[in-house]
């Protein structure tokens, strides 16, 4: 390809596709930098899902937000690569027994996923945002940082805690231009057996290239308050309220 | 039935064929999750060997997903060839490989591979695949040919055929016509050019087909487009006008993965049916596209056989290639490492089920692809899909997908790139599909031997592809 920006089509091309179009060729393969460049994203999209969140600063933070102290659960899920086989162990508390249920309305559950990455990143963010949309409508629970998780581990939580809703904040699985996204679930009624129909997701949560926190936080703020008022969650809240998730 | 092997001084014990073929099959993460996997290594060999000396016509008699309740098992044993079966029903599946691999060593393979495979059932064809090495998939593969056309032809010897992918998040025109001239100007889209959207209404998928049908018109390409919606809404689009030429639907090998899917056998015939009446095709009328992928039955919670008990993912995979064969699509490709680490955990497994689904799918008659692919959280990098591609193209692939940079940004997932298909073609003295490769040469885009040469976008005339017709 011709290196020159100023007369190179391929440049405006660009503009209309994140694609990696108008690679050039050295023979039938990449040239080294394009060949390296691709090489450093798939690095950091693998080093996202298998860097493990490290937890004590990150409960300290949570701590910050004062919504009381945090309470750490883990999957059953032992390992990372038994995580990533088992989907079903990382659906399922290893030990409840730290939560009790108490006088709430609702549980937020922050929850590693496939990106530990992207819980570190803006977790605390997102927790911070979601607390002030909420603006005192609701009794929180004392947050729940959840490890080797998956989305369903929350109905357990929220059942365990007695809440009527349960939204998960959760890393989702890395691409190779974007490793630090957020995922937020959330469930009215929370308990094992729910499946994603009872669902509705937020999901590309990675600012400053993907939604910011607080438009996040205004949407789930929205689902939850219809999702009260409909007595349900997923399709059923999607169709009735024709809220508008894309973004 | 219950079948027992010893080995080692120690008794196995297997309930039925299900459990058989479940235990029998090489390591993979999927079965584990499903529980139906060998606990050990020599419980799988012990199964291995117990399954060399079922019969074949035990097939015919012992389902492993039951007659009534699944109209795919219904469609294998109806529409089974008793006369291109007599060759081999006196053989074992271990007498079979044996026979398989004799057979293709023969200067009459292609022939003899071809009359036998309408008698051969997936149930069979997966139970032998798991008696066989990767290089014994390889050989047999290599030996048989399966050719199919629409306005190209498909799978000829020495040929190897890509889908160009261009698919785009929004499905922004623009951006997906940027792609499309990117894999065009390196030689790609002789198989399809297959575009996944990102929204299923009827109106995105027809704005997409009159993009790619202006293009293949004003440049004169002998190429056949798709847009990979459901097949009901691509059968709509058909009797509104719209102008398509291949017919997509993902499928599976069971009923139940298939009403997931929100298709049924029935739907699935007329849809092809609808796709042929309007001849659209030049060199050939075969207009189904079809993808499947091992573990998609377990995902959707349909992957139990007789007794309750889960049936092995491999051979559920083969089982859709039953029902792909009664569709005589012009291409098929299994997308190999896209479901994740949970069905196929690693490089090692995702090149081994990518080279069996291949094996299958061919030895069914059908023109199989790979979409030779992994994602992030799997075990699996470029170098896997180096490994595997080469080994496809060896073994003898139709096509394999092939995306800008190997990174296609809509669906998440890395797949092979437009240069990846280069460097086969140019390792093994493969060809572009010979109607392609006419086009590519009157635009000046290969050299003799049908490689393609580094194009300057300023100077091509297919730059206008992104501007208004």
């Amino acid at each position: 390809m011709s290196g020159d920006l100023e007369t190179d089509p391929w440049t405006a091309l660009r503009r209309t596709t994140q694609a990696r179009i108008g690679l050039g060729r050295v023979g039938s393969a990449l040239p080294t930098t394009r060949a390296l460049e691709f090489a450093a994203a798939h690095a950091a999209a693998r080093d996202a899902v298998h860097e493990p969140l490290e937890l004590d600063p990150f409960l300290t933070e949570v701590g910050g937000v004062g919504l009381g102290a945090p309470v750490h659960v883990r999957s059953r899920a032992g390992s990372r690569g038994e995580y990533l086989r088992r989907p079903d162990l990382g659906r399922q508390p290893d030990d409840l027994g730290g939560l009790a249920a108490g006088d709430h309305d609702l549980a937020i559950v922050l929850a590693d996923g496939l990106s530990p990455r992207a819980l570190a990143d803006h977790g605390v963010g997102m927790l911070e945002a979601l607390v002030q949309a909420f603006d005192g409508r609701y009794r929180l629970a004392p947050p729940v940082v959840a490890t080797q998780a998956r989305v369903a581990l929350g109905d357990h939580v929220g059942e365990a805690l007695g809440v009527t809703t349960v939204v998960v904040v959760i890393g989702e699985r890395p691409g190779l231009s974007v490793a630090d996204s957020l995922g937020l679930y959330l469930t009215h009624e929370p308990r094992p057996g729910r499946s994603d129909a009872d669902r509705n997701c937020i999901s590309n949560i990675h600012p400053p290239g993907g939604l910011d926190y607080a438009t996040a936080a205004r949407t789930a703020a929205a689902l939850v308050a219809g999702s009260r008022e409909l007595g349900a969650s997923g399709v059923r809240l999607k169709d009735q309220g024709g809220l508008e998730l894309e973004v | 039935m219950i079948r027992r092997h010893t080995l080692g001084g120690t008794s196995y014990v297997f309930e039925g064929l299900v459990d058989l073929m479940a235990k029998a099959t090489p390591t993979r993460s999927g079965d584990q999750l499903a529980g139906c996997a060998a606990e050990s290594d020599a419980e799988r060999v012990a199964a291995a060997w117990a399954l060399a000396d079922e019969p074949l016509a035990t097939f015919l008699d012992e389902v492993v997903v039951p007659y009534e309740s699944d109209e795919i098992t219904r469609l294998i044993i109806d529409s089974h060839d008793t006369a291109a079966f007599a060759p081999v029903a006196h053989l074992t599946v271990g007498g079979l490989r044996d026979w398989l691999l004799e057979t293709a060593a023969r200067p009459d393979s292609a022939a003899t591979l071809a009359a036998v495979s309408p008698g051969l059932t997936p149930e069979m064809v997966a139970a032998v695949s798991k008696l066989m090495r990767n290089q014994d998939l390889i050989a047999v593969a290599a030996a048989m040919r399966v050719t199919t056309g629409f306005r190209t032809t498909i799978g000829l010897p020495g040929r190897i055929a890509t889908r160009l992918q261009p698919n785009h998040p929004t499905d922004d025109p623009a951006g997906i016509a940027a792609a499309t001239l990117d894999g065009l100007l390196m030689g790609s889209g002789d198989a399809v050019v297959g575009i996944n959207p990102a929204s299923d209404s009827p109106q995105a998928t027809a704005r997409l087909l009159h993009l790619l049908d202006d293009v293949r018109q004003r440049f004169d390409i002998p190429m056949q487009s798709c847009v990979l919606s459901h097949v009901t809404t691509t059968v709509d689009l058909i009797e509104q006008g719209v102008p398509v030429d291949l017919v997509f639907q993902s499928i599976a090998g069971t009923e139940g993965a298939n009403t997931s899917f929100g298709v049924t056998v029935a739907m699935l015939r007329e849809a092809n049916e609808a796709g042929r009446s309007l001849g659209r095709g030049s060199v050939g009328d075969n207009v189904m596209y079809l993808e499947t992928g091992q573990g998609s039955a377990l995902s959707a919670g349909a992957h139990l056989g007789v007794g309750g008990r889960p049936v092995d993912q491999q051979t559920l995979e083969t089982r859709s290639y039953g029902l792909a064969r009664a569709l005589d699509p012009l291409l098929i490709n299994t997308v190999v490492g896209f479901i994740g680490p949970e069905y196929l955990y690693d490089g090692k497994q995702i090149v081994r089920a990518g080279l069996e689904d291949h094996f299958c799918g061919k030895l069914l008659g059908l023109p199989m692809g790979v979409d030779v692919c992994y994602t992030n959280h799997a075990e699996a990098d470029s170098d896997d899909m180096d490994t595997l591609v080469t080994l496809l193209g060896v073994a003898g692939a139709a096509f394999v997908i092939a995306v800008p940079g190997a990174d296609d940004v809509m669906l998440g997932y890395q797949s092979l790139s437009f240069h990846d298909a280069l460097y086969v073609r140019q390792v093994l003295g493969l060809r572009p599909a010979p109607e392609f490769e006419a086009w590519l040469d009157r635009m000046g885009m290969v050299d003799e031997q049908g490689r393609v040469v580094p194009a300057e976008l300023a100077g091509s005339p297919l730059l206008s592809l992104t501007g208004p017709a």
